[in-house]
């Protein structure tokens, strides 16, 4: 038997049958005003990353410049990478935050084994199996142990950065061979302003975005998030999906540590460190729910760019930095969560009001004010 | 355990309730009981570990852990979780210590003070934005890891607070002992108490466990849900706050990375000490005693002369084997369970 899915404060919050009289006939039933409600989540992100890049060819004349476009790139693409196989896992409902751990493993695998002079075409294929395992791991005490992903991740997390630093202890190696240190520096197949890695998240995200929306095995992922013990009954194999998702998600993590210690020419202690943060906000902000069943590869790749094109055009200006970013990607995460809320929000508003009118207190507090109220 | 069950099928009806206690005690057993074991392996290989001074000095370090772990339960029983509390004891840490750059001469009790107000202003913005927004914890309180600590660099600049500012009766605080334990310890063990007998006895108590444990049931009860959520993360942003200036006393030079990555760590205590992550059941003296045992297997380690850096790792292993023992328990418990009522129904 599947373990039972938690029930999260946010779905049973969110009432499954009351018709109420005034309510809104464009939102005929909860499911629905929730998928019409991301269709336009997606348009407004593409709305957002507009503004964006007006906002930042307003800042600066240097914001589309070649030279900051592959900056730009190289920064977010990484995490964009590390985004895709996160959206899977969330859209069945688990999380996994071992991710920059892993990130941190195998970029400090990596170096270990340069140091001690493997062949890279070696050190590649060890780091990939030791990363796919960590994933396996978080998979298999998921799925066939039954623990929850987020106590798990919260474990492997400490666990794999612990190895981590095991590995390389506080030297840091750097030396690593032409044509993979220029990774960090020269684009894609010679074209300046494109990063690899934004090239490399641009292939994938097609791969993973046509597998989620048009395969069998995709549609099950939100059946699963949506309802584990239905899908389990018609036939999905929740455990073995979930397991393979953790899998994966180790695997990609390792290539782009890989990556990632290529494009900063060194891998040393602390590498990646709360990546893990920065590439569930990616996530999030792209529209998917934390409760799982919902969001599509299209509104994280927006996102990704929304978030990397406003940490860019805010870091031009020279008042904002690094830090200030921080107060404002934690802002857009909160809205993320609080805006979709809004229209239960309000409805919740109106019940209140109606009950107060049925208790004759309406004198006091007119329904239409209420409701003004909350828009406010 | 399932055999305690099975052995004795002439209980009363309200026995499956004497099991899950006796479980829930075992379990705060086991912790203790592994607790015993590190203690006298490393004590065997090193008597120097179980010297008065190191005892004293791994009582002294587990304080904060502990304290915050208790806010942190509070949070935790109710199916959520506070991912800001290292942010929270970050900036706490440094506004409280810069107040004695600021104002020269400040009595310490108002500087705990200020800790505490912090702690409250970042406790009641997330527990709005959690209880009454309806979103879930996880996220908001990622952001607010995010947004508290952004605050914090802000506040901070390339500034930090040094040792030499802070005058020696604060320092003292973390050094200070009464009969040979320290106060900081004696504080926390207070603290633990008083919200180990709020939990147990009061109904306001009891309806976080409610909540946690299936939060449409508590609707249906009655249970202001929001109500007591709020109070959770207020209490949450309370200790930390109040952890705050306890880290101040305990490492003297404060900057903007001050206490990062905290959370994990007291979650960590929390997790290992038996509370379910996922709300409903748990005790606070479980989680101190969580705090505790990481804190004396990270100091066994040290005396043991294993390097240091093994620490984080075995750490995480032990979450690990820790959440993986709960739920062997638990299936076990369950079938136990399902064993007595074929019993009372034949």
């Amino acid at each position: 038997m599947e373990p039972e899915r938690p029930t999260t404060i946010e779905r049973e919050a969110t009432p499954p049958t009351e018709p109420v009289a005034d309510r809104a006939p464009e939102q005929p039933a909860t499911g629905i005003r929730r998928f019409g409600f991301l269709l336009r989540w997606e348009s407004a992100l593409a709305v957002a990353l507009v503004l964006v890049v007006v906002l930042g060819t307003q800042i600066s004349s240097q914001f589309l410049s070649s030279y900051n476009v592959f900056t730009l790139g190289t920064n977010i693409g990484d995490l964009a990478i590390m985004a895709l196989p996160m959206t899977l896992i969330i859209i069945t409902g688990e999380i996994d935050l071992s991710v920059a751990s892993i990130l941190a493993l195998s970029a400090e695998l990596l170096g270990y084994l340069w140091m001690h002079h493997w062949p890279m075409a070696l050190i590649f294929v060890v780091v990939l199996a030791a990363g796919t395992l960590a994933g396996w791991v978080n998979g298999i005490l998921i799925t066939r142990v039954g623990l929850p992903s987020l106590a798990v991740t919260i474990g492997t997390l400490t666990l794999y950065r612990g190895l981590a630093n095991v590995v390389l202890g506080p030297t840091t190696v750097s030396n690593f061979p032409t044509p993979f240190s220029n990774l960090g520096v020269t684009g894609f197949l010679g074209i300046q302003w494109l990063s690899w890695s934004v090239a490399i998240f641009a292939v994938l995200a097609v791969a993973f975005g046509v597998t989620l929306r048009m395969t069998p095995l995709g549609r099950s992922l939100y059946a699963i998030g949506n309802n584990q013990e239905a899908a389990f009954h018609a036939g999905i194999r929740v455990k073995r999906i979930k397991l393979m998702l953790f899998v994966l998600s180790g695997f990609v993590c390792a290539a782009v540590g890989m990556l990632y210690a290529f494009e900063l020419s060194s891998a040393g202690e602390n590498i990646g460190i709360g990546f893990e943060l920065q590439v569930i906000t990616i996530v999030l902000l792209g529209g998917v729910s934390i409760f799982g069943g919902t969001g599509t590869i299209l509104g994280v790749a927006l996102a990704a760019f929304v978030y990397a094109g406003l940490r860019s055009a805010l870091l031009l200006t020279s008042s904002f930095n690094e830090n200030d970013f921080q107060v404002v990607s934690g802002g857009l995460l909160i809205l993320s969560v609080l805006i979709p809320n809004v229209p239960s929000f309000v409805q919740r508003l109106r019940e209140m009001a109606g009950r107060r009118r049925m208790r004759g207190e309406a004198l006091a507090r007119p329904g239409d004010r209420s409701e003004a109220g909350a828009h406010g | 355990m399932s055999a305690t069950a099975e052995t004795r099928p002439t209980l009363a009806p309200a026995s499956p309730r004497r099991l899950v206690d006796f479980v829930l005690r075992a379990r705060t057993f086991g912790i203790v009981g592994v607790l015993a074991l590190f203690v006298l392996i490393t004590t065997a290989l090193e008597p120097r570990f179980l010297g008065a001074g190191n005892i004293r000095f791994i009582l002294s370090e587990t304080s904060l852990y502990a304290l915050v772990a208790v806010g942190e339960t509070l949070v935790v029983l109710t199916r959520n979780v506070d991912l800001s509390v290292g942010s929270v004891v970050g900036l706490s840490a440094y506004v409280s210590a810069n107040m004695f750059q600021a104002h020269h001469g400040i009595p310490i009790p108002v500087v705990f003070l200020v800790g505490l107000g912090i702690g409250l202003a970042c406790g009641i913005t997330t527990g709005v934005i959690t209880a009454i927004g309806r979103v879930p914890s996880l996220v908001v309180t990622l952001a607010m890891l995010y947004i508290i600590r952004g605050v914090d660099t802000l506040i901070v600049g390339s500034g930090q607070v040094v040792a030499n500012a802070l005058p020696q009766s604060f320092i003292n605080i973390f050094h200070a002992t009464i009969l040979g334990i320290p106060d900081l310890a004696i504080a926390t063990a207070v603290v633990v108490a008083v919200a180990a007998y709020y939990l147990r006895s009061f109904s306001s108590g009891r309806d976080l466990y409610a909540i946690g444990s299936d939060p449409a049931a508590a609707r249906l009860a009655g249970i202001p849900i929001a109500k007591r959520v709020f109070a959770a993360f207020v209490l949450s942003g309370a200790i930390a706050g109040l952890g705050g200036v306890v880290w101040a006393t305990q490492y003297n030079t404060i900057d903007a990375t001050a206490a990062n990555g905290l959370e994990l760590q007291v979650i960590a205590a929390v997790v290992v000490g038996g509370v379910a992550i996922f709300g409903g059941s748990g005790s606070v003296v479980g989680a101190a005693l969580g705090a505790l045992l990481l804190q004396t297997i990270s100091s066994a380690l040290n005396v043991l002369g294993v390097a240091s850096i093994w620490t984080e790792a075995i750490a995480g292993f032990l979450l690990l084997v820790a959440i993986t023992l709960d739920r062997a328990i638990q299936l076990r418990l369950a079938a136990a369970l399902r064993k007595r009522r074929v019993h009372l129904g034949a």
